[in-house]
């Protein structure tokens, strides 16, 4: 093999099993790829290659992980986008990152992202946007830009990322590869640095579905820690279907290609042609709240996010302007270390949250994602999951919708809704558009991964959809 | 649809200083984002309940069962300013 | 003529409930540790720390809500306060808006607000020298205390008078010691308070404007406090100027009231559920543990020895709300020998409240004194008796105050017990009087009113141990009467 770093992880751990490969050598060639990068997709890249000795034992061997920076690693930097934590290294690890090493993944480094998780093209992050690897002048989604450019480029097998409006499934999308947003609740977040709590969630990337199906269930679990958490019912099992028969896809009716590029649509008819083919039905669902989707997260998320970032107040930890009275020195310091976006959504959240507006922006909000939740109750009474294109467009350029935060937000037009009503839903490459990668969005309802992940399984290699990071130069 | 006193006015709240450029710059990009949530009010939410978690759960709480707190060196180690074995402030009365 | 104003007070007490941890950390409670040394991630607010709510915390709010007669709610739920100030490491306060854990109910013929729970906020403490956190440039921030569980108990504005406010306060503070939900210790900080004051003319209905005064932290000073208070409204009013709505400090040592936040903008707490926290669901389970866990309360403590032991109402709210004089005269009841009788409570319960009280002091608990609570008992018995009499009797208790002992061998001891039968007494009441001619002329006249004199004669020689009743009884006998 020439390029260990175009291993998918399973492949890497049953090669690492059966003795044809070293972790250490597979964590050494990822870290010397990550180290040399050029796509600004790490913040931190781990210095050494670790004793991989007991790792190697666990079920996961030691392969490299990749984590969002906002996930709290414990003496490693975790800045999560912004400058107000830069150089902060917490006492503490994410649950999700204890359970993931307990399951034998080693630390490779810590991935760019949009300051604080807003935004959804990786420009917002305070240490320089991340490239996309399938075209270096676009980028490549946001928010956990990062971690999707990373394994699409090879820089590690797999990663963790979150999502809150689209965070994981709109990079994956941009960036070719697989990631997944599981039911809220499955997997804790203790100590993922919070941008909207009720909304946010960790998922997985990978270059493929099983490998996506492998670290999620080694993520998922109650922790006593996260009084939101429930765990998952039931064990992840390694999806095996290779037909969609009798599978029952929804596609919603105002899903008419307005408002979508020709060449995704394209690409996602295609598709829903190949699950066809597959033995799957296709029929339209309604979901006439969805369009509502958008106005409600703009409100939730912000108005939630304004009381999360409450605590970077340069008091306990990050970083702190100095002024000589106390009011002074908060408003300096958040304004001198807080980005744009950021400012944008606490002050829109603020707005939401105060006196005389609560009723009409915050609560209304919340019943939305009532009505929201029951149109996905009801579309799943007919079907098993709902398909959309994952985000409206390919990956666009480096500061083409900068200024114009409404077009930006616009791009999660698709994974908003099944977010609010937190549902999980898998992103994966379907073919390309203008040689980008085009994603489609496969969701279903609480805590239907396993039919998710089989479905996805079974037309991802209908769909044949190249992810070798070698490869995608060549697609450039 | 919200003015720059209003943008002050949230701004004091929340703790931020902006710029007088900055002032007019969000007054305009939140009017915007504020126009397009202005959609909500189109439905009828009446006898609807609000969602504060989608997936439902029961109590979740914690016994009460003392585990070990952090070392003080530890707690101290990230802050900007610490004197007399606190973290110093200016104080809010100055 | 000029207008009387009547006093219209509501009361807001937090108190540090006695978990072993904080309310959403693990956390043990701080009991003066050097600073700093009770912290973790959460309680430091530090980024991606979650709470999670202490289930004892919950149950000690269900059962300050059962002793105060609130209705419980079925499901509760927090809230986030949010607000800056760098003794709340989030920018937040988890508490309860609109969802309160109790509401209603009453106490003291107050009636309660609400219960709701929240989290402590941390210590700020002036860094400087100058022993006031006014004037010094810096403060440091102390997170021992930051995330201790409190209730928080509102009264409706059922209070008229500094003394009910001290009076309810009390009752409330025996409540929750007696229930073990907290140390209630006002100069500690585990009880606190806070009072709404506002006055208006007699008769009008409208509530005048009322001011909050803060953070007073002796009973003493939150009746000195507000009547201070009412006093500077009053006379605001009567000048025909306006209250304004202010928050006011009362300072215990100069008695003066300063405004706390003049210039400080209003508050917009911008309340929202807290989404890190699912609501709490009350299951029967919790509600039986917490029933099974109330002892007797004070009010129904005197409602007890009112009812069953025919005490007087004042002496039984004096036992009843006093937790150990309670409890030190039930345990005197059961010692006597006539056993837990209804009989013997009432003199006992009198002994108990006047002269032994008297003799210790009113704030001593009698079971640090020498006096053992069979001790007492026996003497009443034995005054009951009449082996002793009354007067000899509390000689016999100075006794037991001083050293202890037993009343029998101290009255042995000390020949204390009584001198009756018309054989001993009757030669000491023929001596008294022959030894007043003139008095006992008088008597013998039908002039009664002199009978004293005689009496204090036999007392004096008997050393007060003659009963008065029988010395009469002899001197009619002895005079033909
Ligand atoms: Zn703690």
């Amino acid at each position: 093999m020439t390029h260990l770093t175009d291993l998918t992880a399973k492949t890497a751990i049953d090669a690492i099993t059966s003795g044809d490969l070293d972790a250490a050598e597979l964590f050494d060639a990822y870290r010397s790829a990550a180290a040399a990068e050029d796509l600004n997709a790490y913040t931190w890249v781990a210095d050494q290659t670790p004793d991989l000795g007991a790792a190697a034992a666990a079920p996961l061997r030691g392969v490299p992980l990749a984590v969002k920076d906002l996930f709290c690693t414990a003496g490693v930097p975790s800045q999560a986008g912004s400058r107000i934590l830069e150089g902060y290294r917490p006492p503490h690890t994410a649950t999700v990152v204890e359970r993931l090493a307990a399951a034998g993944t080693s630390l490779l480094g810590k991935t760019n992202q949009d300051e604080f998780a807003m935004g959804s093209s990786n420009e917002n992050s305070a240490y320089g946007p991340v490239k996309n690897p399938w075209d270096r002048s676009r980028v490549p989604g946001g928010s956990s830009g990062g971690s999707a450019a990373a394994v699409a480029a090879g820089l590690a097998p797999w990663a963790l990322g979150t999502d809150t409006g689209g965070s994981i499934r709109q990079p994956a999308a941009l960036c070719g590869i697989v990631g997944l947003k599981p039911t809220y609740g499955t997997v804790s977040r203790y100590g993922m640095i919070a941008f909207a709590s009720s909304l946010d969630q960790a998922g997985p990337f990978a270059r493929d579905v099983t490998d996506v199906a492998l670290l999620y269930s080694h993520m998922h679990g109650r922790d006593p820690r996260d009084a939101t958490s429930v765990g998952h019912p039931e064990a992840t099992v390694l999806p095996t279907a290779e037909r969609m028969d009798g599978l029952r896809l929804g596609v919603p009716e105002d899903l008419t290609g307005e408002g979508v590029e020709p060449g995704v649509m394209a690409a996602f008819e295609a598709a829903l042609q190949t699950a066809r083919d597959l033995g799957a039905s296709v029929e339209r669902v309604a979901l006439p709240h969805a369009d509502y989707g958008l106005s409600a997260y703009y409100v939730i998320a912000p108005a939630e996010a304004s009381s999360n970032l409450a605590r970077f107040d340069g008091v306990r930890y990050g970083r702190r302007s100095g002024a000589d009275d106390l009011v002074s020195m908060y408003t300096k310091t958040r304004h001198d270390y807080f980005g744009d976006e950021v400012k944008r959504r606490i002050l829109i959240g603020t707005y939401a949250l105060s006196s005389g507006f609560y009723d009409a922006y915050y609560a209304g909000a919340q019943k939305v994602r009532t009505l929201i939740a029951r149109d996905f109750t009801a579309a799943f009474a007919g079907v098993d999951l709902i398909v959309t294109p994952t985000s409206p467009g390919v990956a666009f350029p480096l500061g083409a919708k900068t200024d114009d935060p409404l077009a930006m937000y616009l791009n999660d037009y698709f994974t908003v809704p099944i977010s609010l009503a937190g549902l999980p839903a898998i992103s994966l490459p379907c073919g390309l558009s203008e040689g980008l990668p085009v994603g489609l969005q496969l969701a279903g309802p609480a805590f239907s991964e396993n039919r998710i992940l089989d479905a996805a399984y079974a037309w991802e290699r209908a769909l044949a959809f190249d992810s070798t990071p070698s490869r995608i130069g060549a697609a450039r | 649809m919200i003015d720059r006193t209003q943008v002050l006015h949230v701004a004091r709240l929340a703790r931020l200083q902006l710029t007088d450029d900055e002032v007019g710059r969000m007054s305009t990009e939140l009017s915007n984002i504020l126009g397009h949530i202005e959609k909500l009010s189109a439905l009828d939410l009446t006898d609807v309940e609000p969602t504060t978690h989608v997936v439902a759960v029961g109590s979740a709480l914690r016994p009460d069962v003392v585990r070990e707190s952090l070392p003080r060196e530890v707690a101290f180690e990230q802050a900007p300013d610490i004197a007399d074995d606190g973290f110093r402030v200016p104080s809010p009365q100055a | 003529m000029s207008v009387e104003y009547e006093t219209v007070i509501g009361l807001e007490i937090h108190v540090q409930l006695k978990t072993n941890t904080k309310m959403f950390c693990s956390c043990a409670l701080t009991f003066g540790e050097p600073p700093n040394t009770r912290t973790c991630p959460v309680c430091l607010g530090l980024p991606g720390a979650l709470p999670v709510a202490n289930a004892e915390a919950i149950h000690l709010g269900l059962m300050i809500g059962m002793a105060l007669g609130c209705e419980l709610a079925p499901r509760s739920k927090f809230d986030r306060k949010q607000y800056f100030y760098p003794d709340l490491p989030k920018g937040y306060q988890i508490s309860q808006f609109d969802e309160p854990l109790c509401a209603g109910g009453g106490i003291g013929g107050v009636r309660i607000h609400r219960v709701h729970l929240e989290e402590d906020a941390a210590k700020l403490v002036h860094a400087g020298t100058s022993g006031r956190i006014h004037g010094s440039a810096a403060s440091v921030v102390d997170f021992n205390r930051g995330g201790t569980p409190l209730a928080e108990i509102v009264t409706e504005p059922d209070i008229s008078s500094a003394e009910q406010a001290g009076e309810f306060l009390r009752l409330l503070r025996t409540t929750l010691r007696v229930l073990g939900v907290s140390d209630v210790n006002m100069e500690e900080g585990s009880l606190r308070c806070d009072a709404n004051i506002s006055i208006r003319p007699v008769g009008q209905a409208e509530l005048g404007v009322k001011t909050e005064l803060k953070n007073m932290n002796s009973f003493r000073y939150i009746e000195k406090g507000i009547r201070a208070e009412v006093a500077r409204q009053e006379a605001l009013l009567r000048a025909g100027e306006p209250v304004t709505q202010e928050t006011l400090h009362f300072d215990p040592r100069t008695e003066q009231l300063t405004s706390m936040r003049s210039k400080e903008e209003a508050h917009d707490y911008r309340y929202f559920p807290e989404p890190d926290l699912t609501p709490v669901l009350i299951t029967p389970d919790m509600l039986e543990r917490a029933h099974a866990a109330l002892p007797e309360l004070p009010a129904a403590r005197q409602e007890r020895f009112e009812r069953d032991l025919s005490l007087h109402p004042d002496t039984a709210k004096l036992l009843a709300w006093r937790t150990e004089l309670g409890d030190w005269f039930e345990a005197a009841l059961a010692a006597s020998p006539a056993g837990y009788d209804a009989a013997a409570a009432g003199p006992l319960a009198n002994w108990t409240t006047n002269e032994l009280i008297t003799r210790l002091g009113t704030d001593v608990d009698p079971a640090t004194s020498n006096v053992a609570p069979a001790a007492l008992a026996q003497l009443v018995a034995l005054v009951a008796a009449k082996t002793v009499t009354a007067n000899a009797g509390k000689q016999v208790l100075d006794v037991l105050v001083a050293e202890g002992g037993d009343p029998a061998a101290i009255i042995e001891a000390q020949g204390l017990g009584a001198v009756g039968g018309e054989d001993t007494l009757a030669p000491v009441v023929q001596a008294a009087l022959e030894a007043n001619p003139a008095i006992a002329e008088r008597l013998r006249g039908g002039d009664m009113k002199p009978m004293g004199v005689i009496i204090g004669h036999v007392m004096r020689e008997t050393k007060g141990r003659a009963d008065g009743g029988e010395v009469t009884k002899l001197v009619r006998a002895e005079l033909g009467l």
